[in-house]
């Protein structure tokens, strides 16, 4: 469904490439995992896909249609992204009643009078919080905004930059398991982006490692959670995962 | 328990204080008050504030708390010093120093509201376009800052003066004119921070268009700083109000202006102190409550909101 | 040698403000430290951190800090002076923090920040001298290669791994006995984690250090310390030795492991947190 064919991203023209000739394609349905080290590209990947830098060489297509890197509205209508920090990407001065119907505003689309009640039980929140400001929010409550904001243009595709690393174990468990629960509802496409494994092996079916602007190796996730993985770069993220970390299988 | 507060006749102090809130209008009430609130717990503050609402007190009530007119002149009075018939004393044209005083804060009102109807707009939307938009809209708006930020402010009223005729009004539309540049600079920081901010992103995504960006999302995130830097810039625009009606730029006689009585009264000053000391005070004292009123918005605004 | 422990606490109450509305933060825990590895474990907000500083006496004035017992070594250290706690906070006392970005002094050499960390304990001309030795020394220590040359080094010019090398380094200059570290490694990818963690490893057993171990990453400690302590809320629900993990008994910690999405195991759902209100009322045990 998503292909990136030979993405090149440059920041500055005598800067080395961020991402240098990334391809890769993840079918309908699928949960893809991106994972990296910072500096690895795997975020600006992910932002150069939603359409939020347009400065990049190589093509991104969905369905076999490439994309205008200046991306027409009616794509946003497809492909809406989750960002890391639930403390960054709500308006801080806006009311979650206000930030949830601006994207029904931004797309012309009919603002029915039910849509944020509806939005906002999807992904687990009180009718409470529909009037109140993100800084009365915990975390997780903002994240939940953050996915529900996203999904209230019903797009097909939802690209994740490393949703649940800022929050809290008990709500992280929390907020994947919605993410996996909204995906299987709604027959979603995810692209994570993560830095933890963990994570990844839970969430997706395929992934693919990236390390200074390259893909080194893609696999399945199964091979992930059974530990085997050949490329060394590969081996050696998932020793240091497990080496302060869970048992490795024995 | 969340109660329908519509339906019920709830006491105002219930109403701020019901939770949750159930409208946008409920919700943006109770944030202000929280704000009013944590403003009150700066004394310094509140100081400030009782001054600025004194002089607007006193601008209103002008007519009836004061027994002498501030115009008409009594040679055989002048230069009295202060007494129960004279609060303040009179001048040197016999006229009575407290109603010049109190019909005077009249005239810092109008220069102050004037001045931040000018600059607050101009500079925020210039720094604000100037700092999202970027590219060469950015140097353009830039380059106008600049040219407008290396005009003295004296030197472009001494223009308008020539130009229009002296007067208040033309004087400090002359001193907004170059109040304005340092908020565009202050507004233009802000924007291109607030540019990298995932929230906004969030909105590009959603296919907003670049002037709903700024003015839906962008500008009310930079008032805060803007209205605290207009506010501790008041005083300075006071003071130079005061200065151009020593030029006679400013106010023209016979209107009372605090700071052209100081100017005048400078010829007496040795044996009629008074004739400075009650105008000099008051500029002082508006000048400081500005300053107060603006280090305490400055902690209550802040953006990043927490109780 | 030394006996007795390094660290002793007994019902150390942590609260901001006083009378009426002080807001407790931690709620009378006890818990000791001798010459070993022990992680204080928790979700934000338990109190962590606040107990880590507590210690070293480096909280807000606005804090008010309460204990039957709280002491290092011999000292009390809630009865010391500021004068006793400077003395003791870097010569006895290290605490590594979470990004060394914000931790380090941007606009000073790194080099001079090691040394001044030095010559804050020991004065005079020849310490000079000293410290600049003493700087490469421990670098070396902290296995930087060209220490010479990185000692000249502004702390944006090195990467993450290499600040935290520094900030250890920092610490260790002085020779303390016991070492805080807040969250040390969670600004770090993964395999610079594994680095550094070794370093300190072998650090702390070269030199028979204690080490406080503040972390959010159950997993993380549970291979790298001897002892753990979970927090919650402010206070201590469970202290066990760290390969009884898996044995834990008390439902947060048992519930915090379980809700930790795994590589090998596949959990179709992550089971969530109840949170008991009963956590609540218990004090804090230790073993």
């Amino acid at each position: 469904m998503i292909e990136v064919k030979n993405l090149t991203i440059r920041f500055g023209p005598d800067a080395p490439p961020a991402v240098d000739g990334v391809s890769f394609t993840v079918r309908t349905g699928e949960a893809f995992g991106l994972v990296g080290e910072s500096g690895s590209g795997k975020s600006t990947v992910l932002r150069a896909m939603a359409g939020l830098n347009s400065k990049y060489s190589g093509e991104i297509r969905i369905d076999g249609v490439a994309l205008p890197p200046d991306r027409p509205r009616s794509f946003f209508k497809r492909v809406q992204m989750v960002f890391q920090d639930p403390y960054g990407s709500l308006h801080p001065r806006q009311t979650i009643q206000t930030q949830l119907m601006e994207p029904l505003h931004n797309q012309s689309l009919e603002r029915r009078p039910n849509a944020v009640e509806q939005a906002l039980e999807a992904v687990g929140l009180p009718r409470s919080a529909r009037y109140r400001y993100p800084h009365q929010l915990s975390g997780g409550q903002r994240q939940r905004v953050a996915i529900a904001r996203a999904l209230m243009l019903e797009p097909e595709i939802l690209l994740l930059d490393e949703p649940t690393s800022a929050l809290d174990v008990s709500v992280q468990a929390e907020v994947l398991n919605l993410l996996a629960d909204l995906r299987e509802q709604r027959k979603l496409t995810y692209v994570l982006v993560s830095h933890d494994l963990a994570v990844v092996a839970h969430m997706c079916d395929r992934l693919a490692v990236m390390r200074t602007g390259n893909i080194v190796d893609e696999f399945e996730a199964v091979q992930l959670r059974g530990g085997s993985v050949n490329h060394p770069y590969s081996r050696e993220l998932l020793a240091a995962s497990e080496a302060y970390g869970e048992a490795p299988r024995s | 328990m969340i109660t329908d507060v519509s339906r019920q006749h709830l006491s105002l102090g219930a109403w701020l204080k019901a939770d949750p809130p159930n409208g946008i209008l409920h919700s943006m009430a109770q944030q202000a008050w929280r704000g009013c609130l944590r403003f009150s717990l700066h004394p310094l503050g509140m100081l400030g504030l009782a001054i600025i609402l004194l002089v607007v007190f006193a601008a209103l009530a002008a007519p009836w708390l004061t027994t002498y007119d501030p115009v008409t002149q009594n040679l055989l009075e002048r230069l009295q010093p202060p007494s129960a018939e004279h609060w303040f004393g009179t001048d040197e044209f016999g006229r009575d120093i407290f109603a010049r005083i109190v019909y005077g804060a009249r005239t810092t009102l109008y220069i102050i509201m004037l001045v931040t109807i000018i600059v607050a707009p101009i500079g925020l939307l210039i720094g604000v376009c100037a700092g999202y938009l970027g590219g060469w809209a950015d140097e353009v708006l830039m380059r106008v800052t600049d040219v407008f930020l290396s005009l003295p402010g004296l030197v472009l009223a001494l223009g308008f003066a020539a130009a229009l005729g002296p007067g208040i009004t033309n004087a400090i539309i002359a001193i907004a004119l170059t109040a304005w540049p340092p908020i565009a600079r202050l507004a233009r920081a802000e924007a291109l921070s607030l540019k990298q901010a995932d929230f906004i992103a969030a909105v590009r995504l959603q296919g907003a268009s670049r002037w709903r960006i700024i003015f839906r999302h962008i500008v009310p995130m930079c008032l805060p700083s803007v209205i605290v830097r207009v506010t501790l810039s008041m005083a300075g625009v006071i003071l130079t109000a005061a200065g151009l009606g020593f030029l006679g730029l400013g106010a023209q006689p016979p209107m009372p202006e605090w700071g052209a009585m100081v100017s005048t009264g400078r010829e007496f000053m040795i044996d009629s102190p008074w004739v400075v000391i009650a105008p000099g005070i008051s500029i002082a004292a508006v000048s400081l409550a500005f300053n107060l009123v603006g280090d305490a918005l400055r902690d209550t605004l802040d953006p990043r909101g927490g109780e | 040698m030394s006996e007795g422990p390094l660290v002793t606490a007994n019902n150390l109450r942590v609260a901001f403000g006083r009378g009426a509305h002080a807001i407790p933060i931690v709620h009378g825990i006890s818990f000791t430290v001798g010459r070993e590895k022990v992680a204080i474990v928790g979700e934000s907000g338990a109190g962590k951190s606040t107990v880590g500083r507590a210690i070293m006496r480096l909280l807000p004035p606005a804090a008010h800090v309460t204990a039957d017992r709280l002491m290092f070594r011999e000292i009390d250290l809630l009865a010391a002076s500021e004068r006793q706690m400077m003395d003791l906070r870097g010569r006895h006392m290290g605490l590594i923090m979470q990004d060394p970005k914000y931790s380090l002094n941007p606009v000073v050499p790194v080099g001079e920040q090691i040394a001044e960390s030095w010559r804050l304990h020991h004065h005079g001309r020849a310490a000079r001298r000293e410290a600049f030795d003493r700087t490469l020394a421990i670098l070396e220590a902290v296995k930087i290669r060209d220490p010479g040359r990185v000692a000249k080094l502004y702390p944006h010019e090195i990467s993450g791994g290499m600040g935290q090398r520094v900030m250890i380094a920092m610490m260790l200059i002085s020779g303390p006995e016991l070492l805080i570290a807040d969250e040390p490694t969670s600004a770090l990818d993964v395999t610079v984690r594994m680095e550094v963690l070794g370093l300190l490893d072998e650090l702390i057993a070269s030199r028979g250090l204690g080490l406080v171990f503040i972390s959010h990453d159950l997993n993380l400690v549970r291979r790298f310390c001897d002892r753990v302590i979970i927090m919650y809320s402010g206070r201590i629900v469970e202290t066990l030795a760290a390969v009884e993990l898996d044995h834990a008994e008390h439902p947060y910690t048992r519930a915090l492991l379980s809700s930790l999405p795994s590589i090998h195991d596949q959990k179709p759902r992550l089971p969530v947190m109840m949170r008991d209100p009963a956590w609540l009322s218990q004090s804090g045990i230790t073993q």
